[in-house]
């Protein structure tokens, strides 16, 4: 027998998501996901002035923050061919390198990391093992029986107090739940010490951005971080150096705790390793500019079909027409007006609201496409890419990495096993070790450029009459992220995103081909349907972020169309 | 006693001086008296932590992001032993059923008691059909959940007076809590997002007090938003002495000069920002170079855009050293008098606040101070 689950909300994400699953027999069979939320704010953008966009575009999402900033300023200056100087390229990489850390480790110990870790469990644990647990996996400071038993204390105060807040009503003892008392204790106790890392991450980027979430710091053609060694209010070397050591003591968290707690779990969960693959193309795109034109990056981007690292093909500059010309939007199951596949220029989309119906329209998110194919976005996708195309410091991090897990699990596992739910952590937390490594290159890049004494922070733009189309993107925390806007007349005619988690979270398209999410979820384990905690391991594995990946457009600015009420 | 156990003896680093030092900064920002430090004490570490509910409607996660970032009281000791945080879809374990019970159980067991916090705005057009969570839409659960609360803090722009999505033309017919509920104690934290400071100084006056700190006629607490930034700010002085950054990266720009001129609004924002500065490292958006956008304010992606052009009817010093005090451009009707940049500045900012204060109801007009 057949059954039909709804899991709504999907919690521990950004955004309102639902998620509707077919189980039979333990395991399922079909699965749709569906945005809960729409905001217009592509809408809202006609008319405005473009040099404004990422300041709006930035309040997309509050978790993804800098990202929909860096992405929108990008779009405007490749439409004005405008170049940015070489301090500018250097802080907003810093900021998105330092931004995707805090990301990554947020995501992983508050919103993944009770999927994987049983918190009650953690009271049977045995300090002192734990320690012996903790010191096998690596050398950091914060694993002492002390330590964990203080904790082990505090989270018998929380449950015996009966208020367990965030912890109520959880898969405590849920038959899917295999780590050992003492790897939950210990996972317990770094999900403890990841709030103090993850600020860390956001004071050393704030210095550089103003203020997070939501930096203020960026403009079309540059930044506004004024550089001046002889002045208290700008960024000078006291500055430039606490910058450098938040930085570093976040990097021992991620490589000492981050990707040895990832590499443990995955060991524990290695029956898991079959699941959650779904769709194997995947897209990522080129990062972190090292010039003022963006022709060479330290992060690589490209497309894998039909997971082949054999087909791996290369994007190879901010202006490259294999991306612009081959991303489209479909939206056959999407809530708007219309049924069509089209290229993020040429979108008009009208909300129309049909109710929920399986067999026809079930989101907020449209379906995007590359070639016609789905595609998987996100760090998997940045690591599989940066391994095909033989990038140096992700190959080091995923060889290491694997032949860790290999000796913990007792079976040699290789690179294969990235195309699965742990496999998306996996190389979530090799993508931050990688970011750590060249967050400290592009500071010292940037001190070594003020050093030649270049000061440059911004080139100003001018708006000519006419029309001018361009698209900036961004290798985001979860994946590759585009904005396109059309100007005319110095005015916004024109805004499209396409973001990570569309591209992730879309439903069906024309054909028929589920989503990455939808795909994924096939053949995963359900075993108790009314606590459908496996089915949350794969959804929380892609970071879903939902506020992200509704958007829309109305190029006449006129009246939306009327929605059926409920 | 392991009941009090606080992080601080889990962690060599949160010391109980450094939990007295966050207790002693929130009175501070309160303006409270140290006699009234025990006070704080005393609530943040009393054994029944007061339940929250914590809904998410539109909005971009931010403010809870911000409440992350948090170091006095930091996140962890915020959940662990300062309020139960019962109902939050971004940091809850359970979801889907479990989740909806848990609010449902926490609502009836705590009638009347728990405090409600709103992140977000509230869709009010088509129904409401353009947010909904586990089938129900974000009006229908506000107007279910808010009035059997004690009390209500909207945080953030959105949740208090709608928000980026109420940006004109206002698709989905976004709003505020206080255009919804009524009959209730409402307090505004406004700011996109805002400092959690003010919304941490707000709980623990409301754990101390039993009551919600005195407000503005906006609701917004005065010890966060009582002054505008442009009267705290730390390059007052440039412009008070006629020393401004004609563009960024100029001369003036490198040596820290008033921003004015490139777009920034504080002489007409209320709020902290330059007082208690943002993620434990002395910054705000100035310090970075860039202008106040005045996200504290009702309507501000309408009235303070152009972000980029400058404010109109701000008087400057009429030459070097004349000191003339900047004018409060208050919400008076204004001429344009932005400088174009390229061929830009259609609809000038004076316009659109003569048509946002055709657009106002009386009692969101600010109190000229």
């Amino acid at each position: 027998m057949a059954q039909r689950i709804t899991v709504d909300p999907i919690t521990r994400i950004e955004g309102h998501l639902r998620i509707d699953a077919e189980v039979e027999g333990g395991v399922i069979k079909d699965a749709w996901s569906s945005g809960q939320m729409w905001r217009g704010i592509e809408v809202i953008l006609q008319g405005r002035d473009p040099r404004d966009a990422w300041v709006f575009t930035q309040r997309i999402c509050g978790v993804c923050t800098t990202v929909h900033a860096i992405a929108s300023v990008r779009a405007v200056e490749n439409a004005l061919n405008l170049e940015i100087p070489l301090n500018a390229q250097y802080i907003r990489n810093l900021i998105l390198a330092i931004h995707a850390l805090h990301d990554h480790i947020v995501h992983f110990y508050v919103l993944s990391a009770l999927d994987w870790v049983d918190v009650v469990s953690a009271l049977k644990a045995d300090p002192q093992k734990t320690a012996s647990l903790a010191e096998s996996l690596s050398d950091w400071p914060g694993n002492s029986p002390e330590r964990f038993k203080a904790v082990q204390e505090k989270i018998r105060a929380l449950v015996e107090s009966g208020q367990l807040g965030p912890f109520a009503n959880a898969y405590w003892g849920h038959p899917a739940m295999q780590l050992p008392p003492e790897a939950n204790l210990m996972a317990v106790s770094h999900y403890l010490e990841a709030l103090d890392y993850q600020r860390k991450a956001d004071s050393a980027y704030a210095i550089l951005g103003g203020k997070n979430p939501h930096i203020q710091n960026l403009s079309v053609g540059g930044v506004t971080t004024a550089i001046n060694l002889n002045n208290e209010t700008t960024l000078n070397m006291e500055r430039l150096y606490w910058i450098k050591q938040l930085v570093e003591e976040v990097s021992g968290f991620v490589k000492k705790v981050y990707l040895p707690d990832v590499t443990a779990i995955g060991a524990f969960y290695k029956d898991w390793f079959k699941f959650g693959a779904g769709v194997t193309n995947y897209l990522a795109v080129p990062d972190m500019p090292l010039d003022t034109k963006a022709e060479h990056f330290d992060l690589p981007g490209g497309t894998i079909l039909d997971g082949d690292l054999k087909t791996v093909k290369a994007f190879t500059n901010f202006k490259d027409p294999y991306f612009r010309d081959n991303v489209v939007e479909c939206i056959k199951h999407s809530w708007y007006k219309g049924d069509w596949t089209r290229s993020p220029f040429e979108e008009d989309t009208l909300p129309q609201y049909t109710d929920f119906d399986l067999t026809g329209k079930y989101s907020w998110i449209k379906a995007p496409r590359f070639q016609g194919r789905p595609m998987q976005v996100g760090p998997l996708a940045q690591v599989l890419v940066g391994y095909a195309l033989g990038h140096e410091p992700t190959k080091k991090y995923v060889d290491d990495t694997l032949s860790k897990v290999s000796s913990l699990a007792g079976a040699q596992i290789g690179p294969e096993v990235l195309h699965s739910t742990p496999g998306r952590h996996l190389a979530r937390a090799i993508r931050a070790a990688v970011l750590c490594d060249l967050a400290i290159k592009h500071w010292g890049l940037l001190v070594d450029n003020i050093n030649r004494g270049d000061v440059a922070i911004f080139n100003s733009p001018t708006f000519p009459r006419g029309e001018q189309r361009g698209f900036g993107f961004h290798e985001a925390p979860r994946g590759a992220l585009s904005h396109w806007i059309i100007i005319q007349d110095g005015k916004i005619k024109n805004y499209q995103c396409v973001v990570p988690s569309t591209w992730n979270a879309g439903p069906r398209d024309e054909r028929g081909n589920p989503g990455p999410y939808e795909a994924s979820l096939v053949g995963n384990p359900v075993a108790v349907p009314e606590k459908p905690l496996e089915l949350l391991r794969t959804v929380h594995s892609f970071d879903p972020c939902i506020a992200c990946a509704i958007h829309v457009l109305d190029p006449d600015g006129g009246e939306m169309s009327k929605v059926k009420v409920l | 006693m392991s009941r009090n156990l606080h992080l601080a003896d889990i962690d060599p680093r949160l010391t109980r001086r450094g939990f007295l030092k966050g207790c002693v900064m929130a009175a501070a920002a309160l303006g409270l008296s140290d006699e009234m430090v025990p006070h704080l004490v005393e609530a943040a570490s009393s054994p029944q932590r007061p339940p929250v509910v914590w809904l998410h409607f539109q909005e971009c996660t931010g403010c809870t992001e911000a409440l992350l970032r948090a170091s006095h009281p930091d996140i962890g000791r915020l959940i662990l032993n300062l309020i139960s945080l019962d109902y939050h879809e971004t940091v809850m374990a359970a979801a889907g059923k479990q989740a909806e019970d848990v609010l449902d159980e926490t609502i009836k067991k705590y009638d009347g008691k728990f405090i409600c916090v709103v992140e977000g705005g509230i869709p009010t057009k088509d129904g409401g059909v353009y947010c909904k969570i586990g089938g129900r839409t974000a009006i229908s659960i506000l107007k279910d959940v808010a009035p059997r609360s004690a009390a209500i803090i909207a945080i953030g722009t959105c949740a208090t007076f709608g928000g980026i999505q109420a940006a004109s033309p206002n698709p989905t017919g976004a709003v505020g809590v206080r255009d919804i509920i009524h009959g209730k104690p409402i307090i505004n934290i406004s700011g996109c997002p805002p400092n959690p400071i003010s919304f941490l100084g707000t709980v623990l006056n409301f754990l101390t007090f039993k009551r919600l700190p005195a407000t503005d006629q906006l609701g917004r607490p005065l010890f966060a938003y009582g002054r505008k930034i442009h009267d705290q700010c730390e390059r007052r002085a440039h412009f008070d002495e006629g020393r401004y950054a004609e563009h960024f990266g100029d001369d003036g720009h490198l040596e820290g000069y008033c921003l004015y001129k490139v777009g920034c609004k504080g002489p007409e924002t209320f709020s902290n920002c330059p007082a208690v500065r943002f993620n434990d490292v002395e910054v705000w958006p100035v310090s970075a170079g860039h202008g106040c956008v005045g996200c504290t304010e009702p309507r501000f992606w309408d009235t303070m855009t152009p972000f980029y052009e400058r404010l109109p009817n701000v008087k400057i010093p009429a030459g070097k050293g004349a000191v003339i005090g900047a004018e409060s451009a208050g919400k008076k009707i204004l001429g344009v008098t932005a400088a174009a940049i390229g061929i830009h500045a259609a609809v000038g900012i004076g316009k659109k606040l003569a048509k946002a204060k055709a657009a106002q109801k009386p009692e969101d007009i600010k109190k000229e101070r």
